[in-house]
């Protein structure tokens, strides 16, 4: 079993090498058939080291065994993943980013405000603020709300940075071309500083996002309903379930990866004049 | 220095909503207390004031709103509560001698440092073993990168609970090993991801122009590559230092630590002390400001020597 998967690694790391080098490499299918070989060959020598030294389920669960676990719990799952990512991390999240935006750009009218809070947001965006969780969950109760309060915290002053950053990234040139076309404060905004901001706001809201995820499932160590991914999976470290434990996780890469790549998405539409887009 | 006096009047706005939120988020705490010595309140009983609204009942209890500023337990502490449970248990224990015991922040904040310093080289030596692989083979470029994308939207606080219960069936003892675990995977990423960028940031010619004094693939890296990279690097390790922290502490939360300022944050939460969860938290931050800013002058001092600017 083991040298099987060993075989199937290499294999599978010889035709990687294979396809990085050939001629076709920057096709779509080559982009995404290298790495999910990669993947691939990693849960293959997962389940192999697992099964041949037999590790015990305790410790490490094979594969095979969580997804088997994905499978015959799917009704829990979709309930966690309703309390923890919908109702806490996804409603926190757009509240925190829009207020946030909406603030940036208030800040930016106010060239006194953004040399104050600017500097006092990049220290706040540095700072383990996961820690206030206790603290809400007692302000808030239980429920997802509380999830939603810290998550609104968490992804307040990474965007609130970013968009301010963004706003100030055209120049006085093109801001001034504006001013003889008689452009109006919110047509400039929305015509030419907007715009020019979105690749630093996209770099906001993606950092948000991991963000939000965090946010919501260690808030809920600290008290929760009897359901979500946090509440399940210290409950589940706690009664030894690891494999449930490796299924939250599955869903929440799962959950998380989709997020992201939604936000990378929309991000490829709107900013697709930025240099970083083209090759 | 352009900056002081604006950073300062927000510091002051901010202080000062702090203040005057502490108030309302304090009042009901505080005519209990009113009641309790025996003062009259105007809606009487616990119960019947919980369905009147925080406004009125400080239009209501003029003469008790000042009770709300110093209860053992507020909702909300003020600033200088805050600043009075962070110095009773940094500088007024160190001056009497037991600095070091458990009860004081500046141990509990060594725990924490030492696990985020353990975490911060690992995982910075591993993001920039990942982004020199990736510079130098193709192949490692497609099949890691996209991982490691992924690998940041896991949540890894997700895990913290379970690399803890794994090392110790591993038979690793103490929370040191998997706390600076947890920590390094926050940190490699930024690490990883600046030092791609600062590994290609220098243009054709210049590689063409070390291809043509015949310089071998070592002399590209450490003449050309590595000094180009340096100041993404640092700009890397100031986000990773940071995010090294926020895994300590992440660590140290869900998991019934005993030491370190997550576990602090947890105690106070356990045993309704909201003034040790403050004070932890100011202490955390304040341990990021000091290594943040650290980072930041070893930055200057660097590039200045290097002549960058």
């Amino acid at each position: 079993m083991l040298v099987a998967a060993i075989v199937f690694w290499l294999a599978a790391w010889g035709m990687n090498v294979a396809i990085a080098n050939s001629p076709g490499r920057d096709t779509t299918p080559a982009r995404v058939m290298v790495p999910l070989m990669f993947g691939v060959a990693l849960l293959v020598l997962w389940e192999g080291l697992v099964t041949a030294f037999n590790v015990p389920g305790v410790i490490l669960p094979p594969p095979s065994q969580v997804a088997q676990t994905i499978a015959g719990s799917t009704g829990m799952l979709w309930i966690d993943f309703r309390q923890t990512l919908l109702k806490g991390a996804l409603s926190g999240y757009a509240i925190g980013c829009v207020v946030a935006f909406l603030v940036a750009v208030l800040i930016d009218r106010v060239p006194f405000l953004t040399r104050g809070l600017l500097p006092i947001g990049n220290f706040v965006a540095a700072l383990p603020i996961v820690g206030i969780a206790p603290i809400l969950v007692s302000w808030y109760g239980f429920d997802w709300q509380s999830k939603a309060a810290v998550v609104v915290v968490m992804v307040f002053f990474p965007m609130l940075v970013n968009t301010v950053q963004g706003l100030r990234e055209t120049d006085a040139m093109q801001r001034d071309l504006m001013r003889t076309y008689g452009a109006s404060y919110w047509q400039t905004l929305m015509k030419l500083r907007l715009p020019a901001a979105m690749p630093f706001i996209f770099n906001g809201l993606k950092i948000s996002s991991s963000l939000a995820l965090i946010g919501a499932i260690v808030a809920e160590y600290f008290g929760s309903p009897t359901h979500g991914m946090g509440f399940r999976i210290s409950t589940g470290v706690g009664s030894l379930s690891i494999d449930l434990v490796w299924a939250e996780i599955a869903v929440a890469a799962l959950a998380g990866t989709l997020f992201y790549g939604l936000v990378a998405w929309f991000e490829r539409r709107v900013t697709f004049w930025h240099p970083s887009h083209w090759h | 220095m352009r900056n002081l006096v604006p950073v300062l009047v927000v510091l002051a706005v901010i202080a000062g909503l702090w203040y005057a939120a502490v108030a309302p988020m304090n009042i009901r705490g505080a005519l209990m207390v009113a009641e309790r010595s025996g003062e009259t309140v105007v809606p009487e009983g616990t119960s019947t004031r919980f369905d009147v609204s925080v406004w009125k009942l400080m239009a209501d209890n003029p003469d008790h709103i000042h009770l709300a500023y110093g209860l053992d337990r507020p909702r909300l502490p003020t600033p200088g509560q805050v600043a009075g449970e962070l110095w009773a248990s940094t500088g007024a224990m160190a001056l009497e001698g037991n600095g070091f015991s458990n009860r004081s922040l500046i141990y509990h904040g060594w725990i924490t440092l030492r696990s985020t310093l353990w975490g911060f080289l690992l995982g910075t030596f591993l993001g920039l073993l990942g982004a020199v692989a990736i510079v130098h083979a193709r192949v490692v470029d497609m099949s890691l990168m996209p991982w490691a994308i992924i690998s940041q939207t896991i949540p890894i606080v997700a895990l913290a609970p379970m690399i803890i219960v794994l090392s110790s069936q591993v038979g690793i003892d103490g929370r040191g090993v998997p706390k600076a675990i947890i920590s390094a995977y926050l940190c490699y990423f930024p690490v990883l991801v600046g030092m791609v960028t600062g590994l290609r940031s220098p243009d054709r010619s210049q590689l063409d122009l070390l291809k043509t004094y015949n310089a071998s693939q070592w002399q590209v890296f450490s003449k050309l590559r590595m000094p180009a990279s340096l100041p993404y690097l640092f700009a890397s390790l100031k986000i990773g230092i940071a995010a090294a922290l926020v895994g300590t502490i992440v660590g140290e939360l869900p998991t019934g630590a005993i030491s370190g300022l997550g576990a602090r944050i947890l105690i106070g939460d356990q045993f309704g002390t909201p003034l040790a969860i403050w004070a932890a938290l100011f202490a955390a931050a304040i341990l990021a400001g000091i290594l943040v800013t650290l980072l930041d002058v070893t930055q200057r001092l660097t590039l200045r020597r290097m002549g960058v600017r």
